[in-house]
């Protein structure tokens, strides 16, 4: 298969968020037009009708917008995008905290590490 | 023309000394890729003949596209055989020929399309076939019909990998989803199931669960696997 996918969550939830993080890396960029519905299809190996929801969700969330005719373009609006960045670190972290909470790790202690794990990667060069 | 492709009412099916299929009614959607899924002799087979007409209820109705499913309902319905059916004599292109004779809406310039997405060699004989080209020569017959319903009776079975995912990739490409409805049996469920939008359980000769693959994973958090066994032992 060309991709594999988590079980425990929809697939066209988790290609959105994939297109998403595509976006924030920056390999996806305002106004550009994504493949049409069969060609993202056979790309990412999921039925049409998954496809078809993931564009509705984008539009949904105004990341991407269907034009009659032409196809689906990612939103030329750069604050969306901005935000959307701003809404994938908030949820990657959100993620962390409750994991991190669930082990019973506490606020000060996952400062204190993150900021820890931070310097050692500056240190060896990796960020 | 109603929303459903399929429609069962009541039907049972017996067959000497069992009740292969129990008093079932469901109907299916248009435009979905449905899988069936269940173990082996749950029923599977006896419910895509059932919409094939191939085999006739002992009691109830089964109607497909709004026509009771019987012999002559092979021109609403594309129908792929879990055995081996093809003649071994006949080389690719030549039963593609033959199959564009037997059925009007058989799209001869698909076949040859799909012929070489698969990478089919036209002029081997298909008796000298490996497995795995049968296999995909089969699926290329279903796949250029324009019936609205295709029927599969196990087309991953006994297929290695990459054969596997050619028949997947191609079922994405060369199905139209606006006008046609896929059921599959299976049990590569996992390899199927991104490509499905629901799948049915079969169990004993019933329908035993039946959801959306969106839903078995976004609500239930499940893998189509786990739904599947959760389902079974109810």
């Amino acid at each position: 298969m060309s991709q594999s996918f988590k079980t425990n969550q929809p697939i066209y939830a988790q290609i959105v968020g994939r297109l998403c993080r595509q976006l924030v890396r920056g390999e996806l960029q305002a106004g550009d037009k994504l493949p049409s519905v069969r060609d993202m299809a056979v790309q990412s190996g999921v039925n049409p009708n998954t496809i078809q929801r993931v564009y509705a969700e984008l539009e949904r969330q105004e990341i991407a917008e269907t034009r009659r005719g032409l196809g689906t373009f990612i939103t030329e609006s750069k604050s969306r995008l901005r935000q959307v960045r701003e809404e994938l670190k908030n949820e990657q972290i959100v993620n962390f905290i409750a994991d991190m909470k669930d082990m019973g790790f506490g606020p000060d202690e996952i400062v204190e590490g993150v900021r820890k794990e931070l310097a050692n990667s500056k240190e060896r060069g990796d960020y | 023309m109603s929303d459903h492709i399929v429609e069962f009412k009541n039907v049972i099916k017996k067959y000497p000394g069992q009740n292969a299929i129990d008093n079932v009614s469901f109907v299916l959607p248009r435009g979905k890729m449905i899988g069936l899924v269940g173990p082996n002799g749950s029923g599977k087979s006896t419910i895509i003949k059932l919409m094939a007409g191939l085999v006739h209820p002992t009691k109830g109705s089964v109607t497909v596209n709004g026509k009771t499913a019987n012999r002559r309902i092979a021109g609403e319905v594309a129908y792929l055989s879990e055995l081996d059916v093809l003649y071994p004599f006949f080389t690719a292109k030549e039963t593609i020929g033959f199959n564009a004779g037997l059925f009007d809406d058989f799209d001869q310039e698909k076949a040859l399309e799909i012929m070489s997405f698969m990478q089919l060699e036209p002029d081997k004989k298909a008796k000298n076939l490996s497995k795995g080209n049968r296999g995909r020569l089969k699926i290329l017959l279903a796949l250029s019909r324009q019936a609205p319903l295709i029927l599969m009776d196990e087309p991953l079975a006994g297929l290695d990998p990459l054969v596997r995912d050619i028949i997947i990739k191609s079922l994405i490409t060369y199905t139209n989803l606006d006008e046609q409805t896929v059921l599959m049996s299976t049990h590569e469920v996992a390899e199927a199931e991104p490509v499905l939008d629901m799948v049915v359980a079969v169990r004993d000769g019933q329908i035993c669960g039946m959801d959306d693959v969106d839903n078995i994973r976004g609500k239930h958090g499940l893998s189509l696997m786990d739904w599947m066994k959760e389902t079974m032992a109810k």
